[in-house]
């Protein structure tokens, strides 16, 4: 069994601590926001320049002007702030941020993350990506265990254009989830049925414990 | 003291070729189209301005607003962070084809260059794109243990922005997240031209609320309603309208 894009989400939802400040990469990351455990509350950050933001709004109802870094529309919470561009980023590079949680490429066993370039084909863009890396305290990806093809999307090196180097803390893949432990995958979770061994087969890069490892289990969602 | 102007062809009529235009905008929000699309069509008119370095978050979407400054041919270069969007074809097409040059930058950092433009500080060191391809050929220094990129201010000859109650005097407030790049870009452009929703008299707006104070802007013109990018990609729209 493999956790569903939701279920990672889920994962990486329970991680949150109540009051903390996040922000969500586009695309899968924006469904963490779904699943905050009861009796926590996280505070949601978008480069554009919002805090605290709301789910989605009715289809017909979207304002415009109030939209997410994915370019989708949002709605208003009581407590929501607005702020300039420049002021957004200080809150990324400047530490203020408790956790990013991003999608990637791949991740190596020394933290660096590849997430932005699959190469010199096609118009490369960045975004916001290169500045989150670099300021929330804990950095953590979310992403399918192997590429679509079955190959390893852990590794000791990145093989695609880096986002940022040694940036890393955690991943939560679609088996397992992973610190990234002074240059070391440490396996802290993975799920039920699945050996050490087998995960081993479909990472490419040593995989470490410090005790038992626990097992992955995710509500069905 | 008056900044106002009295219409769009005048707000855009100082734009010469060849020069820097700072857009205001994230996606569509905080696109000011109006401003835009009068900008293309004095091109259509007279065939200028041309040749314009454009600094944007993106790089258009649709057929309207930046994508149609792209697809009617007025620029020649793009410094953004993210060129892709719902429908990015104008952009890609024209990157592809080699008539439009990109300069990628990561968004916080493209940020903090128009912030030091405005503010007067040539250049700064970021953690932003360390030891990644974007940081290739820039200086770096290590403060307190760590790596930092060197990058340079970015500064405008204009700037287009939208922005929601404007007085005469130049005092700005925006609405909800169209604020984005705009106060940033108003102090980094010799000519920050302004389009308002509601044009006040100053007074109008509580001192305690104004975002961009108005020794930032040079020119104020009311547009009243103004157009959605997003609004006008639903509904397909492109400009100048194609005939039916």
């Amino acid at each position: 069994m493999r956790l569903t894009p939701t279920q990672m989400a889920w994962r990486a939802a329970q991680d949150i601590e109540d009051g903390a400040y996040v922000n969500l990469g586009i695309g899968q990351p924006e469904m963490v926001a779904r699943f905050q455990p009861p009796g926590r509350q996280a505070i949601f950050h978008t480069e554009n320049g919002i805090l605290g933001f709301g789910e989605a709004p009715e289809p017909g109802t979207e304002d415009w002007d109030l939209i997410n870094a994915g370019k989708k529309a949002v709605t208003l919470k009581p407590g929501t702030a607005f702020f300039h561009h420049a002021d957004s980023f200080a809150m990324v590079r400047g530490g203020h941020l408790d956790v990013a949680i991003l999608g990637a490429y791949e991740v190596a066993e020394n933290g660096d993350l590849a997430n932005w370039s699959t190469g010199p084909k096609g118009v490369p863009a960045v975004g916001g990506a290169m500045d989150l890396v670099h300021g929330a305290k804990r950095v953590a990806v979310m992403m399918d265990h192997v590429t679509k093809d079955g190959k390893p999307k852990l590794l000791s090196r990145c093989t695609l254009p880096l986002t940022g180097v040694g940036c890393v803390t955690r991943v939560y893949s679609s088996l397992a989830v992973i610190d990234i432990d002074s240059g070391h995958f440490l396996l802290r979770e993975k799920v039920p049925g699945l050996s050490f061994d087998a995960l081993q087969a479909m990472t490419g890069a040593p995989l470490h414990t410090d005790g038992p490892v626990a097992d992955l289990i995710a509500p069905e969602l | 003291m008056d900044k106002t102007l009295p219409d769009l062809a005048t707000a855009v009529a100082g734009i010469e070729d060849g020069m820097s235009v700072m857009i205001g905008g994230f996606g569509g929000s905080g696109a000011p189209i109006e401003l835009i699309h009068a900008l293309i069509d004095r091109f259509l008119a007279t065939g200028h301005p041309k040749n314009l370095t454009v600094i944007n978050n993106n790089a258009g979407n649709g057929h309207v607003g930046l994508a149609a400054l792209i697809e009617q041919g007025l620029v020649a270069k793009l410094i953004c962070s993210f060129p892709r969007s719902a429908d990015p074809v104008v952009f890609t097409e024209a990157y592809k084809a080699g008539t439009v040059a990109l300069e990628l930058v990561p968004q916080g950092t493209l940020a903090e260059r128009i912030r030091a433009g405005g503010a007067g500080i040539p250049a700064f060191y970021t953690p932003t794109s360390y030891g990644t391809q974007l940081a290739e050929g820039k200086p770096v220094a290590e403060f307190d243990g760590r790596f930092y990129v060197q990058e340079r201010w970015l500064k405008a000859d204009y700037a287009l922005v939208k922005a929601h109650r404007g007085d005469r005097l130049g005092n700005l407030t925006y609405r909800m997240a169209a604020r984005n790049f705009g106060p940033l870009m108003c102090a980094a452009a010799a000519n920050a031209i302004v389009q308002v929703s509601e044009l006040v008299e100053p007074g109008a707006i509580d001192p305690e609320s104004v975002i961009t104070p108005g020794i930032f802007v040079q020119g104020v013109v009311e547009v009243p309603d103004p157009a959605q990018e997003e609004a006008l990609n639903r509904a397909n729209a492109h400009h100048p309208e194609v005939p039916a």
